[in-house]
């Protein structure tokens, strides 16, 4: 059921690379080996049918690693050791072991259910984290949608879900589900502000939307240019993204709507097997996407003084781009790793706690770090030029 | 709780004149309130007890437990079966107290024998209900923490619980329900280094409490969530009934085991070897959920210290007193109350002369500390209910016996 938006996605990186002046590197590869007697219009499709293609595999394979890594964090914190005997070597095997018994498992529709919805509700979410990957780039000169608004872009997709949360929650008939759905929608609103005003933090210090531009503006300072660094308005505006993203992924201490010991599992608790899985792969995708975009903004995206010497050294393109993507991998990943800290270390908040926190602290303050930032980029422009 | 239909939307055609000369119109959205089932399955309700909780929104607005789903007819078994034979089902009401269970149900039971309990047996039952008591409030700490949504305390708490129940496994073979303690005494003497190991025990628990206090107790997201959350007042505490530590996290300097003294407790607490920990409303208001928990938590290092004293003061001698194989009680009645950790246990036993009780009734603590639970929980939210319910530490076990 997830090929319909998947579809949709598809149809949409299509336009955008269409439309696009540099292309892909899949439209590139396909331009230039096809036959001659190819017609031009399929080409493009072609590309982002396999880019698409590339980008569900890349993201499940992430999504699955770091179920992995959630349960082996998770099990070192908690003085154990997590799965050790799927696969050999320290339970590898126990996120595909997993997703194997969810697909054997019976496919549920509770009675009373709104079936349409609560079936295309897991498809959506999916769908739409997935979607919002099309704009991420690998590395720089691998990637399948170069958008201009990029981080525009990736904002609108991830808030996508929330909508097929709040439809998940509706369609179960349960009143727990309804509860989370609820929770999720006053969550979700309060903090797509922060999330989005603290975005705008680097997007002024950068200036641009596009996120290989915003990565490439960090390559001064020997790839220490980062925007942390640039700005000191920028790393208080990171807190509040991180804060914000961990709000908006549903993560713990904010994980409200599914609050397992208070609404059983939230709007989850009519999903089992294969669709409760979407939202598990969802919540994974969102927290890689949530980190990948604070990385690309505030720490420095694809640079480093690794690649910066890299590229110094006149090494082979590949070998640069391959240093750039393990870069941001690893950025990323920090980011992910600290929220399974967070996740498995702090109580959850109290609902009108989260309400305060969000619209009382946390968005007038990401006013503020605008406002600091764009008198500060101002000023240099004033001072210096 | 029946909810009368309202209807949903109401116009008033009539409009209010505000201070400032404006006028405004008035519409009613009156929302119906939400009744929920919270329970027999939920994860917070610690086992299965319904409690069936009307909302509006997020907001409690009544709340009223249901009980019985685990009901096990044990005192009527109790008027069935021989005196000895009851002590194994005393296990079975609060299964995470239960050295504490045959304790009270013991001393009932000796109370109508009038029998001479053995020094070192005496020792070995204060050391045994303590640890017991130790690992009864590990898990009250730890599921609370689960309540609030901190999964990691549970798993440290379960640490240190896994060796208390090694150590039980060592001196009666069983880790849940001991039935250690017997009318008469205790019915196995400590094997070698055990009471070495209990010492040892105490030592590490001594830094583990640290963590606990660190990771839990004084966590800013945590003292918010429990802090002013489900107060009860002093006098709600004593008019409910309350007992243990519901009670004295309100304020209330009560313990059976000073006041009205068993085994060698007054003894212990005269020679200053343990203290009465007291709700005092440190983090918020006296008797609120953090009091409460804390009361329990800081019960763990003065059951430690205890043991400690029991450890010291423990001599050779027999470890059962002269009871025949099969027991014939005088006739008589009599009731004992004693210090569960959830508070006053009570078995009140009635004998005809015969090998079977004509009567035998169990005053549960967790049952008469629930009652309170249908007056604090309206006007909080249905996170602080979860709190609250945790807060009050019930082992279903026992309130439906």
């Amino acid at each position: 059921m997830a090929a319909l938006p998947i579809a949709l996605n598809a149809a949409q990186a299509a336009l955008e690379v269409a439309s696009s002046e540099g292309g892909n590197l899949t439209l590139d590869l396909l331009k230039q080996y096809a036959p001659e007697s190819v017609p031009a219009w399929i080409l493009p499709l072609t590309a982002a049918a396999v880019s698409v293609g590339i980008v569900v595999a890349v993201i499940a394979l992430l999504a699955l690693t770091s179920v992995w890594l959630e349960r082996k964090v998770s099990g070192h914190i908690q003085c154990r050791y997590g799965p050790m005997y799927a696969g050999g070597w320290h339970g590898w095997a126990q996120s595909i072991a997993d997703g194997i018994k969810l697909l054997m498992k019976e496919d549920m529709i509770p009675l009373g259910a709104d079936r349409a919805l609560f079936v295309i509700a897991p498809a959506l979410v999916l769908g739409a984290i997935f979607g919002a990957f099309v704009a991420m780039p690998l590395s720089p000169d691998f990637f399948f949608a170069d958008l201009h608004l990029g981080a525009f872009f990736i904002l609108g997709m991830s808030s996508l879900t929330t909508i097929g949360v709040v439809m998940a929650g509706w369609a179960s008939n349960s009143k727990w589900s309804l509860y989370g759905a609820m929770r999720e929608a006053a969550q979700v609103v309060a903090y797509e502000i922060p999330l989005g005003l603290s975005l705008m933090v680097p997007l002024i210090v950068a200036g641009t939307f596009n996120l290989l531009d915003a990565s490439a503006g960090q390559s001064d300072w020997w790839g220490m240019g980062w925007y942390i660094f640039k700005n000191p308005f920028v790393l208080p505006a990171g807190l509040l993204f991180f804060v914000s993203s961990l709000a908006e992924t549903k993560r713990a201490p904010f994980d409200l709507p599914e609050a397992e010991s208070e609404l059983v599992a939230g709007f989850l608790t009519e999903y089992s097997g294969i669709r409760w899985s979407f939202f598990f792969m969802e919540e994974y995708a969102a927290m890689y996407l949530m980190s990948l975009m604070a990385a690309v903004f505030f720490l420095g995206g694809f640079e480093s003084p690794f690649l910066h010497f890299a590229k110094a050294a006149e090494l082979p393109v590949i070998v640069c781009n391959l240093i750039a993507a393990v870069t941001l991998i690893t950025k990323s990943m920090i980011g992910v790793i600290v929220m399974m800290w967070v996740r498995w270390t702090l109580p959850r908040v109290r609902i009108d706690q989260v309400m305060t926190m969000g619209y009382k602290y946390l968005t007038p303050l990401a006013l503020l770090c605008v406002l600091g930032a764009a008198l500060w980029e101002a000023g240099k422009v004033l001072i210096f030029e | 709780m029946a909810t009368e239909h309202k209807p949903s939307i109401t116009f008033h055609p009539e409009p209010r004149n505000l201070p400032g000369g404006e006028r405004e119109y008035m519409m009613d959205v009156s929302t119906s309130d939400l009744e929920v089932n919270m329970g027999p399955q939920h994860p917070a309700t610690h086992g299965v007890m319904k409690i069936l909780i009307r909302t509006d929104g997020e907001l409690v607005t009544a709340a009223q437990p249901h009980l019985g789903f685990l009901h096990r007819c044990a005192e009527k078994i109790g008027e069935n079966v021989e005196w000895l034979q009851y002590l194994p089902y005393t296990d079975r009401y609060d299964y995470l107290a239960s050295m504490n269970n045959n304790l009270g149900y013991s001393m009932a039971v000796e109370k109508l024998l009038d029998v001479e309990i053995p020094q070192r047996a005496v020792m070995l039952r204060m050391i045994c209900v303590e640890l017991n008591r130790i690992a009864s409030a590990l898990v009250a700490f730890g599921t609370y923490g689960l309540d609030l949504g901190a999964i990691t305390p549970f798993l440290y708490a379960f640490r240190e619980r896994e060796w208390l129940l090694m150590i039980f496994e060592k001196i009666c073979g069983a880790r849940l329900t001991y039935s250690y303690l017997r009318i008469g005494g205790v019915f196995n003497d400590a094997p070698p280094g055990w009471l070495e190991e209990v010492s040892h025990f105490c030592d590490v628990f001594e830094e583990k409490w640290q963590e606990y206090y660190d990771l839990l107790m004084v966590n800013h997201i945590f003292v918010k969530r429990t802090a002013d959350i489900g107060v009860i007042t002093k006098e709600q505490a004593l008019d409910f009934g309350l007992t243990g530590p519901m009670l004295r996290g309100s304020g209330v300097d009560f313990d059976l085991r000073r006041d009205v003294p068993y085994l060698r407790y007054k003894e212990a607490y005269d020679a200053g070897a343990w203290k009465v920990p007291v709700g005092s409303g440190e983090k918020g208001t006296v008797g609120d959920c953090w009091d409460r928990i804390f009361v329990r938590v800081q019960e763990m290092m003065e059951s430690l210290s205890l043991v400690r004293w029991c450890l010291e003061n423990i001599e050779e001698g027999p470890i059962i007193g002269d009871i025949a194989k099969t027991l014939k009680v005088p006739p008589g009645e009599a009731y004992v109350g004693i210090e569960n950790p959830r508070g006053e246990l009570g078995h009140y036993a009635v004998s005809d002369g015969g090998k079977v009780a004509v009567r035998c009734r169990v005053r549960g603590p967790s049952f008469c500390n629930l009652a309170i639970l249908e007056d604090i929980m309206p006007g909080t939210l249905l996170g602080d209910a979860v709190a609250i319910i945790g807060s009050t530490d019930v082992v279903i076990g026992e309130t439906d016996r």
